[in-house]
């Protein structure tokens, strides 16, 4: 294959990345998710977050903090919500059917399309966070790089993880409706197993300490909120029985990579089963 | 050439195509015909390369339409029986058109004029929002802009007024006579003059096929 085909396949790749971003960027999904991270900081210093001093950690850690807790739990829907639909909705309306009709290729389309869709979706959540820094900076605060960086490469990860699981779901499912549901209870399932309901698993004795972090550390959004205080004087945050193990076995270092890492393999191979059926199944 | 060799395919239990042979050649102008659910489009689709077919094979210039899929494509302009609600504006399906098919818009707006809709004015609209006919006009001037060996038009002029209609047969006349051309029509008069054979379909089967 010479080089430049493969030239010519990379641009019908970016081609549809560049157009599904222009389609999400306009549409209201993405001014209400923008509104609302870009929303919740301006909140964070109307309610004056930064200049009050809880537990120990001040200013725009605190914030920072504050702003990566909330984003755990609702980026996640975020992400499953908006993007489920994206080859399912294509496909029930008859748009992949028109579009396929022209020589693009099967990975051209889904992949595009997922990397579009990651741009749509990470950033705003960045964008917040910078936001923050800079409003902090002009303030006098300090700046907390350290968590600042760690929270970009969490949010990194956590994108692709849901991102994964979104276009997997996406690609076989019959009806949007149907991927909505799956979404959300793919949603509230994790949710479900953070700390609260694996403090009661333990509290039974049935289980192993071993099994229930193995459990703990298998939920994407367990490891970021336990990665998100990692940072913290674990004195000083009140993390739950689960996070406080893990992060006693496990060194700082190895555990902030692990959080990073597991989580975009998660959605790589999610990603890419999606793929695999969506080549394999039926297209429109 | 187009090859379809004891094709079936279901849907569930339903068999949309049974055992369907049959081979279109270059030259070939074809109106495709029969009732509603007759299986008209599930043969285009086959010949898209969209479904897996449970029986049979398919090759279009002798390649698999799902393997090489994008090999075959370069080649086929498509028409689909309703304009999709595309997202995107018309400037941006343009872009798109264009970069992913080496097509000029030069020649979609030559067409699309000939189809008398002036898309120029619309560019910045979005697909969806124009009207129906003009959807079909503006894919009609796409398909036929596209420098095509194979030109399938699933019912394209179901929203189109008369007189946008016979600009369509126009542009189809202009076309060369060495290419395939498929087209699903329920009414035969209108496309007489076009074409050169008669399929008609039913259950699945394709029970009548008449070269004129
Ligand atoms: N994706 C699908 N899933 C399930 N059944 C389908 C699907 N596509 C087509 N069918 C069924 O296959 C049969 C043939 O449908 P097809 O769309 O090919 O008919 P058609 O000849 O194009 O009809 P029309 O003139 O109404 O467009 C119908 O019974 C239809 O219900
Ligand atoms: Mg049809």
């Amino acid at each position: 294959m010479g080089l430049e085909s493969v030239g010519l396949k990379m641009n019908n790749l970016l081609l549809i990345s560049y157009l599904d971003l222009k389609e999400s960027i306009r549409s209201k999904w993405f001014l209400v998710y923008s509104l609302v991270f870009g929303g919740m900081i301006a909140l964070f210093f109307i309610a004056g977050i930064t200049e009050s001093q809880v537990m120990g950690f001040s200013g725009l850690s605190r914030l920072l903090l504050m702003y990566i807790q909330i984003t755990i739990v609702i980026l996640p829907i975020f992400i499953l919500i908006t993007t489920v639909r994206s080859i399912s909705g294509d496909r029930d309306s008859h748009i992949l059917e028109y579009m396929l009709s022209f020589p693009i290729s099967l990975k051209q389309y889904y992949w595009g399309k997922l990397i579009g869709r990651f741009i749509t979706v990470y950033i705003p959540v960045i964008f917040a966070m910078i936001l923050a820094i800079v409003y902090g900076v002009i303030k006098g605060a300090e700046v907390p790089w350290s968590i600042f960086f760690l929270y970009t490469g969490l949010l990194f990860a956590l994108s692709s993880a849901f991102l994964g699981i979104a276009f997997f779901i996406s690609s076989f499912v019959k009806s949007s409706e149907v991927a909505l549901g799956i979404a959300f209870f793919v949603w509230i399932f994790l949710l479900a197993f953070i700390d609260i309901a694996l403090i009661s698993l333990m509290m039974q004795e049935r289980f192993s300490e071993e099994l229930i972090i193995t459990i703990a550390m298998a939920n994407p959004m367990e490891i970021f909120r336990v990665a998100a205080i990692s940072l913290f004087d674990p004195e000083l945050t009140v993390m739950g029985p689960v996070a406080y193990y893990i992060l006693d076995s496990v060194s700082q270092a190895n555990f902030v990579l692990l959080s990073i890492a597991y989580p975009v393999v998660l959605g790589i191979i999610f990603a890419f089963l999606g793929y695999r059926i969506f080549a394999k199944k039926d297209l429109v | 050439m187009i090859d379809i060799k004891n094709i079936t395919k279901k849907f569930g239990k339903n068999i949309s195509l049974n055992n369907v042979t049959t081979r279109f050649n270059g030259g070939d102008s074809i109106a495709l015909m029969g009732a509603n659910g007759a299986g008209k489009t599930t043969l285009i689709r086959m010949i898209l390369g969209y479904y897996h077919a449970n029986n049979g094979t398919i090759t279009v210039n002798g390649l698999d339409p799902i393997k090489e899929r994008v090999e075959i494509l370069k080649h086929v302009s498509f028409v689909p029986q309703l304009p999709p609600p595309i997202k995107l504006s018309v400037d941006e399906l343009l872009h798109f058109v264009q970069k992913s098919s080496c097509t000029s818009r030069e020649m979609i707006y030559h067409y699309v004029n000939e189809m008398s809709l002036d898309i120029k004015e619309h560019l910045h609209k979005s697909f969806f929002s124009l009207s129906g006919g003009m959807k079909q006009k503006l894919l009609i001037g796409i398909s036929a802009a596209k420098e095509s060996s194979i030109y399938i038009y699933d019912e394209p002029t179901a929203n189109l007024d008369p007189r946008a209609r016979e600009n369509f047969y126009k542009i189809l006349k202009e076309q060369s006579n060495s290419s395939i051309s498929l087209f699903v029509t329920h009414r035969i008069e209108e496309v007489k003059d076009l074409v050169n054979r008669e399929i008609y379909m039913d259950l699945g089967e394709i029970i009548s096929d008449v070269k004129l």
